[in-house]
């Protein structure tokens, strides 16, 4: 492998010298390079496993803004290029899709590629991982018990019947309507690790996150088993830890709202609809 | 990977180049000529997944819970109206229990905290320390009434927009504040 990239590497850059639209570019670089550097620095949480008697501590990096893209990904992919290879952090997708990249910036979970940098003003960034989280590595999280929780709340369809035509379980419009606002959770953690009762409660708590998605299930008209799903949120921990925070419905890097969601289920429990 | 590796291999073993693709033949003396491990900085060890799954279970005894209260914005944790409401609830039946327990117990310790030797007792207090201690018991009950309220609110599955939540809150502490004065200080 390493052999087939340097040999095109090798092949393409000879090629390149005979293009005189290289030494174009390059003197259009020049210009941005005279520009007043943009200094920021980025506090980042460092954890490292293969050290694990040495406390986690606030790393202090300073980036140029010019030679960075806008959001706060931008700045650590090029911190982690160019200073520091060692940092550590999830990322995938780069466009708020995957929910790789969820992080605590300045004290607020969100997705770091849809978080700009604040330009506005000259203080530090903070990077932590999502709180009350076992960190794995700097700024990753052990999402084990998180993903073990979704499982538990039986995400998918469940029914007996067939469907009429023996084709496809169709829905009305106004049905397919409920479901806007739930489907596209990425389960990115972020709302769940703002919740303080998630914090303290996590084990028995399924949080935010998984009872939005629980909601999903509970509303969808095709699914058969809403009564047994009910039931299992019909206790003290799963479902009633949610005390109206709301931390959630502000932290949702996707503007949906897990609060509003949970205020459904309960609502529906106690109507018995 | 092992396609890629695969592919050097037939190139490397195909001895004769051939004449319909004369233009791969610098790139196969290239590839034949270099060898094909990575060059890596770093040295890596080879585990059974036994192994492995114990490395994973020592990791997971070591790992600290991230940060939380301590960094998570001040205005969602500390001034939360959550937390704020246990805090004015827990505060107003404190007392209450305080004073009952007080109560009971002042024949036998010789106390007076009558309703009688109370109001004389409190009349005589300055303006502002009078106001003061109304504020203190009066503060707890406007928070704790208004913001009941809007959890009832809540319940109907009402005012879960993010704007909404944020108006509410200012107007609950706002509420609470002015309430608890008027009660402290205005009857």
């Amino acid at each position: 492998m390493a052999a087939l990239r340097s040999s095109s590497r090798i092949l393409s850059s000879s090629r390149a010298a005979f293009r005189p639209s290289a030494v174009f570019s390059r003197s259009m670089a020049s210009v941005s390079e005279t520009e007043q550097p943009r200094i920021k620095s980025f506090q980042i949480y460092r954890w490292n496993p293969d050290t694990p008697t040495e406390k986690p501590r606030l790393q202090t990096y300073s980036i140029d803004l010019n030679k960075t893209g806008p959001m706060i990904l931008d700045a650590l992919i090029k911190i982690k290029n160019e200073q520091d290879p060692s940092l550590t952090f999830r990322r995938s997708c780069r466009e708020g899709i995957c929910g790789s990249c969820a992080m605590n910036i300045n004290g607020q979970n969100t997705l770091a590629c849809l978080c700009r940098i604040p330009t506005e003003s000259a203080s530090d960034v903070k990077i932590y991982p999502l709180p009350h989280t076992y960190v794995v590595k700097d700024l990753v999280p052990d999402l084990t018990h998180f993903y073990k929780q979704y499982k538990s709340i039986q995400p998918y369809l469940q029914r007996d019947t067939p469907a009429e035509d023996g084709k496809e379980y169709r829905q009305s419009k106004a049905d397919r309507k409920k479901l806007d606002g739930l489907y596209e959770c990425i389960l990115c953690a972020c709302c769940s690790t703002s919740c303080p009762s998630y914090w303290w409660n996590s084990e028995e708590y399924l949080g935010p996150a998984i009872l939005l998605q629980s909601y999903r299930w509970l509303v969808d008209s095709r699914d058969e088993r809403t009564a047994e799903r009910k039931a299992k949120l019909e206790n003290s921990m799963s479902l009633y830890r949610c005390h109206t925070i709301l931390n959630c419905t502000r932290a949702c890097p996707k503007g949906l709202n897990p609060g509003k969601a949970i205020a459904e289920i309960k609502k529906q429990m106690s109507i018995g609809a | 990977m092992i396609a890629q590796r695969l592919g050097l291999a037939a190139m490397r073993s195909a001895t004769k180049p051939n004449a319909f693709f004369s233009q791969n033949i610098p790139r196969m003396v290239l590839a034949s000529a270099m060898s094909t491990s990575q060059a890596r900085s770093i040295s890596t060890q080879k585990l059974t997944p036994e192994e492995g799954q114990q490395i994973l279970v020592k990791q997971r005894l070591d790992r600290p819970v991230s940060p939380n209260l301590g960094i998570y914005k001040m205005e969602q944790t500390w001034f939360g109206a959550s937390a704020w409401t246990r805090i004015t609830g827990c505060a107003l039946s404190g007392a209450a229990y305080v004073y009952f327990t007080a109560y009971l117990a002042s024949p036998l310790l010789g106390f007076h905290i009558e309703s009688a030797a109370l109001a004389s007792g409190f009349a005589a207090l300055p303006f502002v320390v009078k106001g003061a201690i109304k504020f203190a018991l009066a503060f707890p009950f406007t928070f704790h009434f208004i913001n009941g309220i809007k959890h009832l609110v809540y319940d109907l599955g009402i005012g879960f927009a993010k704007a909404q939540i944020k108006r509410g809150e200012i107007a609950l502490w706002i509420s609470s504040i002015i309430g608890g004065g008027y009660l402290a200080f205005g009857l």
